[in-house]
């Protein structure tokens, strides 16, 4: 018997929960805003910027990424008693660390090491 | 608990030792996720190698030379189109029509195959243009990253014909309710990927 409620209770949480024709549909539209902008900016080159642009564009990817997670994915803090939640904080914690930290170090050690710009053109 | 049976008076306690059973399937959508957390490491992994690298020309082509944004927006569209009509394909499935998912499952191997056709030109018009792999660390690390996430769309679709093949010959089943669960996830996650395939490659390759 509980071993049937535990079955169940999963399938009804689960990771992939169903989703509804609305909840989709409203991903879809914002997941078409949040890709045209970034597109547009960088084509017409609406802002001088390059830098602000740049932020700009990375902070656009992260909600995209978050309303897929939400409205595609089905992700709530709920499915799989948490657990999915859970593997995706550590999974988030752990892909940070690796893109900071990569270029971080690595960009402290191409200004150290790297020869000098010109001796560098010359380079095959 | 049935296993355990705690009683006042002269009953005897005990607890059985094994654990009870678990449905076929119960844990497969929480196992599938963590397979999908380990495939974002590697994805980390090739994008840390990426922003590490991809300002590496070795004196060769930057990316402003190289990529066609148009192309790459209309890739981007293929790709989350795909990712709406397999919600489609999920919805259908759920009112367990069995010809409107399979449609639905067409339409998003089509776009799939759409995705990987435009990639697979601009990889050709590259390499034709002598931008090879081995040309410079920024093309090693760009064909590495986008080429893993192509070679995932590709075993995706594999994946998505064998379905297609099990869903007409047995039905939308309980086990092939699961598997097509597992592919939504994987192809949903295959966006998001991408999501930051066009956001660190392309646009902030041509902001360079």
């Amino acid at each position: 018997m509980s071993a049937h409620d535990h079955a169940d209770h999963d399938h009804t949480h689960g990771g992939a929960a169903h989703g509804s024709l609305r909840g989709y549909l409203i991903g879809f539209v914002l997941s078409v805003i949040l890709t045209a902008i970034p597109f547009w900016m960088v084509m017409t080159g609406a802002l001088d910027n390059k830098q602000a642009t740049a932020i700009i564009i990375m902070a656009f990817a992260v909600v995209q990424i978050v309303v897929h997670m939400v409205f595609f994915l089905h992700m709530n803090p709920a499915s799989e008693g948490g657990w999915s939640m859970l593997a995706l904080i550590f999974t988030v914690t752990l892909v940070v660390i690796v893109l900071s930290g990569s270029l971080w170090v690595m960009y402290h050690l191409n200004a150290n090491m790297m020869p000098a710009l010109h001796e560098m053109r010359e380079m095959p | 608990m049935t296993s355990t049976a705690i009683t006042a008076g002269s009953e005897p306690v005990f607890h059985l030792e094994e654990e009870h059973a678990h449905a076929e399937g119960g844990s497969t959508m929480l196992g599938f996720w963590l397979y999908l957390m380990s495939d974002c490491l590697i994805f980390a992994m090739l994008f840390a190698a990426f922003g590490v690298l991809g300002g590496n020309y070795a004196a060769g082509p930057a990316p402003k030379d190289l990529f066609d944004l148009g192309l790459v927006a209309v890739n981007t569209t293929m790709l989350l189109l795909s990712s709406i009509t397999y919600g489609f394909a999920m919805l259908t499935m759920d009112k367990g029509r069995v010809g409107a998912t399979q449609g639905w499952l067409a339409v998003t191997m089509l776009f799939g195959l759409a995705f990987l056709s435009i990639e697979l030109y601009e990889f050709a018009h590259m390499i034709h243009e002598g931008a090879t792999p081995q040309r410079s660390a920024f093309l090693s690390s760009f064909f590495t990253l986008v080429g893993t996430h192509g070679l995932h769309v590709t075993f995706g679709i594999v994946w998505m014909l064998t379905l297609m093949v099990q869903v007409a010959r047995y039905g939308l089943i309980k086990a092939n309710r699961r598997r097509l669960m597992c592919l939504s996830m994987f192809w949903h996650f295959l966006d998001i990927v991408w999501i930051g395939v066009f956001t660190f490659v392309y646009l902030m390759g041509m902001l360079r």
